[in-house]
C-alpha cells in the first residue's frame, strides 16, 4: 500500500519545481457539479481533467467543481474561462474531455462538435 | 445514481456551500449486522428547523434558479429502497450530520463505487475544506484524513500530480487491504 513515506518522497521531488501561481491568471475549468451533472456522468469528467491537468503540468489552468446553470438535460456541462471569452461544453464525456484538454488547453482551438449551440433543447 | 458515493459527492457539495471547515464521512460496512451505513457530518452553518423539515422534499430547494432539489431526497429514497432508512440532523452555526442507513444485501442497495473519484473532487475544493473519511469493514478500518496529508506535504499542493495519484491509490488499496485481511 502506499505509505505516507511514499508521499514525502513525492513532496520532496515536487519541492524543487513548486511555483507561484496567481488565482486568477490564466484559464479556469468549470464543470457542473450539482445533483443533474453527477448523475449525468460529471464526476469522471472532472476526474479526467484534474489528472490530465495535473500530468501535463499546466498549472496556470485550474479546475473548479460548481452548482447547476439550469440547463440539466444537456449535462455534464463544462466551462472554459480565458479572459474575456466563455466557452460552454454539453454533454461531455469522458472521450470529449480528452478532446477539449488537447485541441482547446493546450492546443487554443475551440472544439466545435461540443459546444452548446451544437444542441436544440 | 448507480453509485452510493456519487450520493456522497452530491450530498457533500451541501457541506461546501454551508462554508463546512471539515467534512467527515463515515462508512461501516457490517457483514455480521447485515447493514450498509454513511455518516456524513460537516461543521457548517446547518439549518434551522423549518428548512431542516423541508430539505427532504424533491420541491424544496434554497436555488432561486428553479423549484426543484433533488439531492437529499435522491439519497433518502435510496436507502428507503434497500428498506433502510435516512435520518438527517442540524443545528444553526453548528453543523449538519446525515444517517443513511442500507440493509446490506438487499437488491436495491447500490455498491459504493468509485469512492475514490469523490473524494479527490471533494479534497480538491477550493477552500482548502479538511475531509476525514474512515471506511469501517466488519471490525476492520481504514482512515484517510487531509490535516494528516497537509502536514506531510508541507506546502506541496493537492493539485501536484504525483500527490493526486498517491491519494487515489492510498484510498483504494486502502479500502482493499481491510476487505481482503477479513476474508482469509
Amino acid at each position: 500500500m502506499k505509505s505516507l513515506d511514499d508521499l514525502k518522497k513525492i513532496r520532496d521531488a515536487a519541492q524543487s519545481k513548486v511555483q507561484m501561481r496567481g488565482k486568477n491568471e490564466g484559464i479556469r475549468v468549470l464543470v457542473g457539479m450539482a445533483t443533474c451533472g453527477i448523475s449525468a456522468g460529471a464526476r469522471p469528467v472532472m476526474n479526467k481533467f484534474v489528472e490530465k491537468i495535473a500530468e501535463y503540468n499546466l498549472d496556470k489552468i485550474t479546475v473548479t467543481p460548481v452548482g447547476c446553470i439550469g440547463e440539466c438535460a444537456i449535462e455534464p456541462i463544462v466551462e472554459i474561462l480565458q479572459g474575456e471569452n466563455r466557452t460552454t461544453y454539453c454533454r461531455v464525456d469522458v472521450e470529449a474531455t480528452e478532446r477539449i484538454i488537447k485541441e482547446h488547453l493546450i492546443g487554443g482551438k475551440v472544439v466545435s462538435d461540443y459546444v452548446i449551440g451544437k444542441y436544440r433543447l | 445514481m448507480n453509485e452510493l458515493s456519487l450520493h456522497i459527492l452530491d450530498i457533500c457539495q451541501n457541506s461546501i456551500k454551508a462554508n463546512a471547515g471539515l467534512i467527515q464521512i463515515i462508512i461501516t460496512d457490517s457483514v455480521i449486522d447485515n447493514i450498509f451505513k454513511i455518516k456524513i457530518i460537516d461543521n457548517g452553518f446547518g439549518m434551522d428547523k423549518k428548512t431542516l423539515s423541508e430539505v427532504s422534499d424533491p420541491f424544496f430547494t434554497t436555488r432561486t434558479t428553479r423549484k426543484v432539489g433533488l439531492g437529499v431526497s435522491l439519497f433518502k429514497m435510496a436507502a428507503e429502497m434497500s428498506s433502510g432508512n435516512f435520518k438527517i440532523s442540524s443545528t444553526k452555526n453548528k453543523g449538519t450530520t446525515i444517517i443513511a442507513t442500507f440493509q446490506r444485501d438487499h437488491i436495491n442497495r447500490a455498491p459504493l463505487g468509485n469512492i475514490e473519484e469523490t473524494l479527490i473532487i471533494l479534497i480538491l475544493n477550493e477552500k482548502n475544506i479538511n475531509i476525514y473519511y474512515e471506511h469501517n469493514y466488519n471490525n476492520k478500518k481504514y482512515i484517510f484524513d487531509t490535516r494528516e496529508v497537509r502536514n506531510a506535504l508541507e506546502g506541496i499542493p493537492f493539485t501536484d500530480y504525483n500527490v493526486i495519484l498517491w491519494i487515489k491509490n492510498n484510498i483504494k488499496e486502502g479500502i482493499i487491504n481491510i476487505q481482503k485481511e477479513e476474508s482469509v
